[in-house]
């Protein structure tokens, strides 16, 4: 894992590449926060800094996508959260790249196509709470029924909510054959 | 009297097809004009040789798989929603749930990332426990992988020689624990409960006879000439190909990379153990068959070294606030009749954090990534389920093979529907 030093050194060296890149200094480089917590390395990024940030990781190593999953914040803002796991595997370094987004604008750029571990693993958080992944080749509901509204992962999602269709039941409950 | 008005039903209104237009199939190159066209074809939901609930809309020119994509979710339950309404130790019953043939694993996962929120210490009697049970459950998920594996080639003996072998390890898991399938065993800080008296010799004489028992498995797959025409050189990937797709476990071994967890960030004590990590050369369904058989053998000597090695000590963690006091010291305690009050009711809290906690499964990377937010409850849970990362790998691995392979492939790839849903 890298320290604490080196987390601030990856974040730095993140932040000079994306100034050297052309896309300005303005929003601190693109990395927002740096967190190191339980030997944990963690990088908070901006949504449209996603994809620079993973490819610059890649050359530092950190070549495999060990996972991604979504986070409700809740009531926290920006709430929802997407998180990359990378892994480096020849010096079994990890590192999580964090992005925050509000509900109201839940926009995040896919990384799919350079990094094709990311297509059911996005579909699941965009089927569990929302957030849409812009240039995503199948965005679709995954784990949920294609026709089911709401995302159950969500924090305020009410839970319990639906009734049971039984043999008993059937007809008295209301839309059941919708 | 009046007979109550019974409406029937009608079928639902909706439309399908047109919500799976996403679903192209354009893409596909296929030759001959009008002559050969396009099938497309529903594997599943429900047939066996899905293990479990599992769509594949395939599309077939002739015999020939073109194009297949997984359709999951038939068997999603919510785990990930439920765990966030529960105590931290009544998660791990419904943790295990997800992976059905890998409960210890589950709860493994699920321990293992707690542990590092509470920054707790697990006895090193507790670690060799796991790692014994860890192991003989990785050769009981892997019996059943061989078992329904060789019954999707066609052959009935090793289905039920394997579900036999397996109940053997699941008579293990009973005396030790008190259940055969879901032990809820492995607890925050340890363990449940010390290994009976006669546990030791029981598992043992279990190592000690399954060996022969694998040289007999072999001896019926190895040298049957239907079993090798339907695996040598069926459904190899290469080794960038799956690691781009994220693929780990005995299919990324399978093609000659020796990435396994135990070895390369040993947790659990697995750095105190000698064993091989079994690796294949090509990564057709032949060295994945091989590459589990050889993990078999090594998760026995792990078993027999954590045996020999078993350290004296507490079997969980001493700190009373995460584990719950000895029955007798609740008659003669009172700490410890608050301490387990306070457990039982509301459960231990665990400050704020986030944690992702990897571990080798049968099946691959399995890890538990939970937020904490300071309350007895987790404010996330998401397993990162080998399966789930697995599937995505089975469109490249029957591209243009014959269908009767695409079954032997899946079999050989070894997807837990329960995992993948979650």
């Amino acid at each position: 894992m890298p320290d604490a030093t080196g987390l601030e050194l990856i974040a730095q060296e993140l932040r000079r590449a994306h100034e050297a890149a052309g896309r300005g200094s303005g929003d601190a480089g693109g990395v927002l926060d740096t967190a190191y917590f339980r030997d944990k390395a963690a990088l908070l990024v901006t949504p449209a800094s996603v994809q620079a940030t993973l490819e610059h990781l890649r050359g530092m190593g950190y070549r495999f996508m060990a996972s991604v999953h979504g986070v409700d914040y809740f009531p926290e803002e920006p709430r929802l959260g997407v998180h990359y796991e990378l892994l480096d595997m020849s010096t079994v370094d990890r590192i999580t790249v964090k992005v925050r987004v509000p509900v109201a604008d839940p926009h995040v750029p896919s990384v799919t196509n350079e990094w094709p571990t990311a297509d059911h693993q996005e579909r699941e958080i965009y089927d569990m709470f929302g957030v849409i992944f812009d240039g995503h080749p199948d965005l679709r509901r995954i784990l949920m029924p294609e026709d089911y509204e709401g995302h159950p992962q969500r924090r305020d999602f009410p839970v319990g909510g639906e009734p049971v269709f039984f043999t008993h039941n059937e007809p008295r409950l209301p839309r059941y054959t919708q | 009297m009046s007979t109550p008005e019974v409406r029937r039903p009608s079928a639902p209104q909706v439309p399908y097809r047109e919500m799976e237009e996403s679903v192209e199939l354009s893409h596909i190159a296929h030759e001959g004009d009008g002559e050969q066209e396009l099938l497309t074809l529903n594997l599943g939901p429900h047939h066996p040789a899905t293990h479990g609930v599992l769509r594949l809309l395939t599309t077939l020119e002739g015999e020939v798989v073109r194009d297949v994509k997984p359709i999951i979710g038939y068997l999603h339950t919510g785990i990930e929603k439920t765990a966030e309404d529960k105590a931290y130790w009544k998660v791990i019953p419904v943790i295990e749930r997800m992976d059905y043939l890998s409960y210890y694993f589950n709860a493994m996962a699920f321990c293992g990332a707690v542990e590092t929120l509470l920054d707790l210490e697990v006895p090193p009697r507790a670690q060799y426990l796991r790692v014994i049970h860890l192991e003989l459950n990785r050769i009981a998920s892997h019996l059943i992988w061989l078992a329904t594996g060789a019954l999707d080639l066609g052959a009935i003996s090793i289905f039920w020689y394997g579900w036999r072998d397996r109940d053997r390890i699941l008579d293990l898991f009973e005396m030790s624990s008190g259940q055969r399938m879901h032990t809820r065993y492995i607890q925050v800080g340890g363990v449940m409960e010390d290994i009976p008296l006669g546990f030791e010799q029981r598992v043992r004489d279990f190592c000690s006879e399954f060996p022969s028992r694998l040289d007999q498995f072999e001896a019926l797959i190895d040298k049957n000439q239907i079993v090798l025409q339907r695996l040598r050189g069926v459904g190899a990937v290469d080794e960038q190909t799956l690691l781009d797709l994220g693929v780990t476990g005995p299919l990324l071994r399978a093609t000659g990379n020796p990435w396994d967890l135990r070895k390369a960030a040993p947790y659990s004590s697995y750095d105190h153990f000698d064993f091989k990590i079994p690796v294949g050369t090509v990564g057709d369904n032949y060295d994945r068959y091989r590459v589990r058989m050889a993990e078999m053998r090594e998760s026995l000597k792990i078993v027999e070294q954590a045996l020999d090695g078993l350290p004296e000590g507490p079997y969980i963690t001493p700190d009373r606030k995460y584990a719950l006091p000895p029955r007798h010291e609740l008659a003669t305690s009172m700490e410890a009749l608050i301490h387990h009050f306070k457990l039982v009711t509301e459960g231990f809290r665990v400050p704020p954090g986030e944690a992702y906690y990897p571990i080798e499964s049968a099946r691959g990377e399995l890890a538990c990534f939970i937020r904490a937010d300071g309350s007895s409850k987790p404010a996330r849970v998401h397993m990162r389920d080998p399966s789930f990362v697995n599937l995505q790998a089975f469109s490249a691995m029957v591209q243009d093979s014959y269908l009767a392979d695409l079954i032997a492939t899946l079999a050989m790839l070894d997807p837990i529907l329960g995992g993948i849903d979650r």
